[in-house]
């Protein structure tokens, strides 16, 4: 008796096993391209470039002081020169002139502040560098649209193209497939100031810089981590030799 | 001849009992010889908890438990915790220590509690250390929930907001309860100044008496062991028990081992993936709490995710009250339900070493359908995803209420005499 009972339940463990696999149904996939960060100071020296002269005047990184950016290679007089255009002191929080109630009433949405939105991005499509990487490459123009633009991975997004000058303007060309889904195909329709590789290159520092914003202990964090790994596994031998030296009378 | 050193003690004995506890609980403490990996996590527990402790001590000195926000727009809780991460010398590593432990603390607490359904660690006569076991992990997601409020980010946010409300769909008492628990009519800051008090002083100080009673409970009965004999059944002429040996030093320098073994996986996780790929840090709790804006999907963390479930699958109205509320009992009992195991095991033998094929099945399946309602608890539900966790609930319940009877009809082994020791 007990052996079909077992059977049954052996029958039950299976289907309760593969059930999930049934009930996964797919919901919006987002197609991210793969990011190349790179932690490369000349790569995030670059990225800081643009980030201070593009995102920084409406988008705050206030958890980021400009001083910081002594970790990427900078010294505090080339931070003030190339990357300080106001009043700041370089010790200063990377804040912006723009208050946020006004911002809402002018786009409809606060501009987020950018300090962690490489970590904010991420999800099970991607890391938030790859989205960020995407997010920046695939705006096009948009006629319905109040700023003219739209987005493939952020629809309706309220921001502008900020890097129109140096991507150019892209179209969408909407396909749509027998089954009713749609796909987006983006073209260049006016080149900008960059070829396509070297937009791609410089979005890719930005985006570098923008994953180092948000974690800028993390290089430090890893060193620690091997210190520390290193360090336990000596300890690991020891605690097993002591443990193998206080247990040998044990039978 | 007395030296200096033990005259001390003997002044000091003759005032508070400090040999005589010494003894009692570590140099004559008699563990049975025969614990293997799965007795390590009790004194990992214990590590996790004083972790937490010390880690939380140095976040309030510098955490802010403030929804207003400041001139950048950003609530001041969310704000300073970056400031902890970036500013604070050493900061990022006391805030990944606490992040992560309090996941660690969930793992080892799991593998302590499956420890006892292995071996019938719950059987008479430890009945009220398992007791005290259930109560100390119900007051442990009370903590972990009010804590993870504390960040103010989006999913801290609404999280609580899907949490608390749920009490308002108990009858009559409800809304007002829930009202208390907010202390709003909104998750504000209300909410997060009682979450904060809660998290640091009141929740801590039941957790720390109610792990007290557990150590105390189990030292005077004794330990179980992977065999489920009691080894006080078996006594030399000095009335030691033949299978015990004192746990310091021999359990001291073992759980050393287990220590460091747990620091090394523990220091991995922290120092190369303190996010836990989202799971110990939700990616959306990087976005400051906004409470006009609903993220898509509200998911709770890891740990909590398999209770979730089975209030989620909880879809119908009884006797005229709302699902809902079925659904916060349903999950409320899913954890109480653990606390009557003791009365529920009639099983001849405590140990699955001895237990038969049929509640080895049994568990095999308890064990599937716990997973698959913690998986599916990160998930959004549809349809599908809601009858498999309809299906996995009933086999969550099935294994405790059903167990008076497979446990009786278990073809069992008889158990040895002693220990097995090799």
């Amino acid at each position: 008796m007990s052996i079909r009972v077992i059977k049954t339940l052996k029958r039950l463990a299976a289907i309760v096993l593969f059930a999930p696999a049934l009930a996964l149904s797919a919901g919006a996939e987002l197609h991210l391209d793969k990011a190349p960060v790179s932690s490369d100071p000349a790569a995030l020296q670059n990225g800081a470039k643009v980030f201070v002269n593009y995102c920084l005047n409406c988008h705050s990184a206030s958890f980021a002081r400009y001083n910081t950016l002594q970790q990427i290679g900078l010294d505090e007089q080339q931070i003030r020169d190339n990357l300080m255009f106001t009043g700041e002191r370089v010790g200063d929080l990377m804040k912006i002139a723009m208050r946020p109630a006004e911002s809402k009433v002018w786009f409809g949405v606060t501009p987020p502040d950018l300090t962690l939105i490489a970590r904010q991005r991420a999800s099970e499509f991607g890391s938030g560098a790859d989205w960020l990487y995407t997010y920046l490459r695939q705006f096009y123009r948009d006629p319905a649209r109040p700023t003219g633009w739209n987005n493939v991975v952020f629809g309706n997004v309220g921001m502008p193209h900020a890097l129109w000058e140096l991507q150019g303007q892209q179209v969408a060309k909407v396909t749509e497939h027998e089954d009713g889904t749609k796909s987006v195909a983006l073209e260049l329709a006016t080149p900008g100031r960059m070829s396509v590789e070297e937009y791609d290159k410089t979005v890719a520092d930005l985006v570098s810089f923008l994953v180092w914003m948000g974690e800028p202990m993390a290089d430090k964090r890893k060193t620690i981590g091997m210190y520390v790994l290193i360090f336990l596994a000596g300890l690991f031998v020891l605690s097993y030799a002591l443990k193998k030296n206080y247990w040998k009378d044990i039978h | 001849m007395t030296t200096k050193s033990q005259e001390l003690m003997h002044w000091i004995d003759a005032r508070f009992p400090l040999t005589s506890t010494w003894k009692a609980h570590l140099s004559e403490y008699y563990a049975p010889k025969n614990f293997n990996f799965w007795y390590f996590f009790g004194s990992l527990a214990l590590l996790v908890l004083v972790i937490q402790i010390v880690t939380g001590i140095f976040l309030v000195m510098h955490y802010k438990p403030d929804a207003s926000v400041n001139a950048s727009g950003i609530p001041v809780a969310f704000a300073s915790v970056e400031y902890i991460m970036r500013e604070v010398p050493g900061g990022w590593l006391i805030r990944y220590l606490h992040s992560t432990g309090a996941s660690a603390f969930f793992v080892v607490v799991y593998l302590h509690m499956f420890r006892g359904l292995l071996y019938g660690s719950y059987r008479k006569p430890r009945e009220l250390i398992w007791v005290f076991g259930t109560l100390i992990f119900l007051a442990l997601m009370a903590e972990a929930f009010m804590g993870y409020l504390l960040p103010w980010g989006q999913m801290s946010f609404w999280g609580a907001q899907v949490i608390v409300n749920l009490f308002s769909a108990i009858p009559v008492i409800g809304p007002d309860l829930s009202l208390v628990i907010r202390g709003d009519y909104v998750v504000s800051d209300a909410t997060l100044n009682r979450f904060f008090s809660f998290h640091v002083i009141a929740v801590p100080l039941v957790l720390i008496g109610l792990v007290l009673a557990h150590i105390v409970a189990l030292h005077e009965v004794g330990s179980n062991n992977p065999d489920g004999v009691e080894i006080k059944k078996k006594k030399d002429a000095n009335g030691i028990p033949l299978d015990g040996i004192p746990f310091h030093p021999y359990y001291t320098v073992k759980d050393i081992m287990g220590v460091v073994g747990f620091l090394i996986v523990f220091s991995a996780i922290l120092f190369f993936a303190p996010e836990g790929g989202g799971y110990f840090l939700e990616y959306n709790n990087f976005i400051p709490a906004d409470p006009l804006k609903t993220p898509p999907h509200i998911a709770p963390v890891w740990y909590f995710t398999p209770f979730y479930s089975i209030l989620r699958a909880v879809t119908y109205p009884l006797f005229g009250v709302d699902a809902k509320f079925w659904g916060v009992v349903a999950m409320g009992a899913s954890v109480v339900i653990i606390a009557f195991l003791p009365w529920l095991d009639r099983s001849p033998v405590k140990s699955i070493r001895y237990k038969g094929g049929l509640f080895k099945a049994i568990l095999a399946v308890f064990l599937v359908a716990f997973f698959i309602l913690g998986y599916l608890g990160v998930l959004p539900p549809t349809p599908g995803r809601t009858l498999v966790a309809q299906i996995c609930s009933v086999l969550y319940f099935a294994f405790f209420l059903l167990m008076p009877w497979y446990s009786k009809l278990d073809k069992c082994k008889p158990e040895p005499e002693r220990v097995t020791f090799k």
